[in-house]
C-alpha cells in the first residue's frame, strides 16, 4: 500500500470536505425549520391544516432521495423553469426536505407526549394557544426530541454522499476518483473518508449531548445531582 | 339573557347549572343536573367515583363542554356565571355553544388547582407564578414579582422561589400550584382532590394553606375532596353525589353527623373507615 501518495493528496480533501460539511449544515438547518413547520402542521386539530403537512410528509418520505436529487437539480428546471444558480442548492432542497419531512414525525411526537395536565393548566391560567405552545408545550417537549433529531442529523451526514449523483464533487466521489488514478490505493482513499464520517459524526453527536444535558438542565433534570444537594423528599423532611 | 331560575331570597348566585347534562360517550357522568352556588360560598363536592363531582369543576374551568341540548331556552343543558351564559353564548338572540373566543373571556374569574398539580417543569417556581400574570393579566414583570412573593409567602415557600418543581415534594409543589392560581386574582377557585396525590404526612401543610386561603379571602371555592375534617372546617354546604345528582345537601354538620340518605350514610361509613 503506498501511504505516501495517500498523503500527500489528502489537501484535495479540503474543498470537497467543505462542500460535505455545507450541504449537511445547510440542509440540516432547512430540515429543522421543516421539522417543526411540519410536526406542528400534521399535529393540529384543523383538517385544512394538517392535511396539506401530511401529504408533504408522506410524498418526501415515500419517494427515493436520490429520484428526488435529480428531480431537483434537472427535472424543475424543465418542468417548473426553476433553475438553481449552483446545483448545490438543489441537492440541499432535497435533502432538506426529505429529512425535514421525516423529522417532523419526531417533532409531532414529542409535541404530542407533553402530558395532557400540562395543557389544562394553561387553559386554567387561561393562556392563549400560541402560548401554550411557546411557554408551555415546546419547551418541554424540545429535550425529548434531541436525541432522535441527532439520529437524523448523523444520517443527513451519510445521506449528504448522495449529492454525487448529481454531478457535486464531494468527499465520497473524490476518494473514488483519485483511488482510480494511478499509484494510488482506493482502498486506502475510502478508509480516510470512513475516518473523517466518523469525525464528523462524533462532533454532531457531542454537540447534541450537550444541547440535551443543557434542555434537561432546563427542566431541572441534572445529568449528574449537583453536590450537597438534598433528595427532594429529605428536603421536605427537613422543612417540616 | 338571565337564567331562567330565580331564586326566592333575590339573592343572584354566582354560578348556576341549570339541567345540565354531561355524557362520555354512552356514560351518563351528569344526568339534568341543577345546582347553584352563592358569591363567596365554600362548596365541598363528595360522592362516590365516577359520580361526577370532578366533571363539574372541569366544566366550570372549560376543560370539558356541556353535552349540547337541542333548545337551551327550554331544555336547558348552561352553565350560568354571574347570570349570564358561561357554556353557551348568545348570538342572534339563541344560545349557542360557547365559541373559544368566548371562554377565554369568560374564564377569566376562575382558577383550578390540580390533583397532579401540573406545574410546568420547564419554569422555577417564580416563573410558574408570575408567567400567567404577565402573558395573560398582562402585568409588569416587577408587579407579577412582587405578588408571587407575597403568594410565596402565604403558602411558606419564599426559599423555594428559585427551583425548578423537579426540585420539589409533592406537598411544596401543590402549594405553588395554589399561589399560581391565587396570583391571577380568581374570583372562582376550583380545587380538584388536591390532597389525593400526596404522601399522608405532606397533607396538612396543604389544608392548612387552604383554610388560610379560606379565612383571609372571599373567593368562591368549590372542592372535590376526600378530607373530611377539612371539608367540615371550610365549607358552608356539603353536596353529595351519585350518578351524576345530588343525592343530598346540606350544612357539613347535617351531613356528617345526620346523613339522611342510605346513600350518603353508606358513602361516609366507607370513607371515614379508611
Amino acid at each position: 500500500m503506498d501511504f505516501q501518495a495517500v498523503i500527500e493528496s489528502l489537501p484535495r480533501y479540503g474543498e470537497p470536505l467543505l462542500v460535505t460539511i455545507g450541504v449537511t449544515v445547510a440542509s440540516a438547518a432547512l430540515a429543522l425549520v421543516l421539522a417543526f413547520t411540519l410536526g406542528l402542521m400534521t399535529g393540529s386539530r384543523r383538517l385544512a391544516v394538517r392535511t396539506p403537512a401530511r401529504v408533504f410528509v408522506e410524498f418526501f418520505r415515500g419517494s427515493s432521495v436520490v429520484v428526488q436529487l435529480f428531480w431537483f437539480a434537472f427535472a424543475m428546471p424543465v418542468v417548473l423553469g426553476i433553475q438553481f444558480d449552483y446545483l448545490i442548492v438543489a441537492g440541499i432542497i432535497a435533502l432538506g426536505f426529505n429529512y425535514g419531512a421525516y423529522s417532523s414525525e419526531v417533532v409531532r411526537g414529542a409535541i404530542a407526549a407533553v402530558p395532557k395536565g400540562q395543557l389544562e393548566a394553561a387553559t386554567a391560567l387561561n393562556l392563549t394557544p400560541s402560548q401554550k405552545m411557546r411557554l408551555v408545550v415546546l419547551p418541554q417537549a424540545w429535550p425529548e426530541m434531541i436525541p432522535s433529531l441527532c439520529a437524523f442529523a448523523i444520517m443527513l451526514l451519510k445521506a449528504s454522499a448522495l449529492v454525487s449523483v448529481i454531478g457535486i464533487l464531494d468527499i465520497t466521489w473524490l476518494a473514488g476518483l483519485l483511488g482510480k488514478q494511478p499509484g494510488q490505493d482506493r482502498l486506502l482513499h475510502y478508509g480516510v473518508v470512513l475516518v473523517i464520517y466518523f469525525i464528523l459524526a462524533w462532533l454532531i453527536w457531542t454537540g447534541m449531548r450537550a444541547l440535551e444535558r443543557k434542555a434537561k438542565r432546563g427542566l431541572g433534570i441534572d445529568a449528574k445531582p449537583a453536590k450537597g444537594r438534598l433528595a427532594p423528599a429529605v428536603a421536605e423532611g427537613g422543612a417540616l | 339573557m338571565q337564567s331562567p331560575i330565580t331564586d326566592p331570597s333575590g339573592a343572584e348566585p354566582l354560578i348556576e347549572f341549570d339541567r345540565v347534562d354531561k355524557s362520555f360517550g354512552d356514560l351518563k357522568v351528569l344526568d339534568k343536573l341543577n345546582f347553584r352556588v352563592d358569591p363567596g360560598e365554600r362548596v365541598t363536592l363528595i360522592g362516590p367515583s365516577g359520580s361526577g363531582k370532578t366533571t363539574i369543576l372541569r366544566l366550570l374551568m372549560t376543560l370539558e363542554k356541556v353535552t349540547p341540548t337541542a333548545d337551551p331556552e327550554t331544555e336547558g343543558g348552561v352553565i350560568y356565571v354571574e347570570g349570564k351564559p358561561y357554556s353557551h353564548m348568545e348570538k342572534g338572540g339563541k344560545l349557542v355553544p360557547a365559541s373559544e373566543r368566548w371562554l377565554r373571556q369568560r374564564r377569566s374569574r376562575v382558577g383550578m388547582v390540580f390533583q397532579q398539580f401540573n406545574l410546568f417543569p420547564n419554569m422555577k417556581v417564580l416563573r410558574n407564578v408570575t408567567e400567567a400574570q404577565v402573558h395573560v393579566a398582562g402585568r409588569s414583570k416587577a408587579e407579577a414579582e412582587a405578588k408571587a412573593g407575597e403568594l410565596l409567602e402565604l403558602v411558606g415557600l419564599s426559599e423555594k422561589a428559585d427551583e425548578y418543581p423537579a426540585r420539589l415534594s409533592g406537598g411544596q409543589q401543590q402549594r405553588v400550584a395554589i399561589a399560581r392560581a391565587l396570583a391571577m386574582d380568581p374570583d372562582i377557585l376550583l380545587l380538584d382532590e388536591v390532597t389525593s396525590a400526596l404522601d399522608p404526612e405532606l397533607v396538612a401543610d396543604v389544608l392548612a394553606v387552604l383554610r388560610d386561603v379560606a379565612e383571609t379571602t372571599s373567593i368562591t371555592m368549590l372542592c372535590v375532596t376526600h378530607e373530611m375534617g377539612f371539608a367540615r372546617d371550610v365549607s358552608n354546604r356539603v353536596l353529595m353525589f351519585d350518578n351524576g345528582q345530588i343525592v343530598e345537601q346540606g350544612a357539613p354538620e347535617a351531613i356528617f353527623s345526620e346523613p339522611q340518605e342510605a346513600r350518603t350514610q353508606d358513602f361516609l361509613r366507607a370513607v371515614l373507615a379508611e
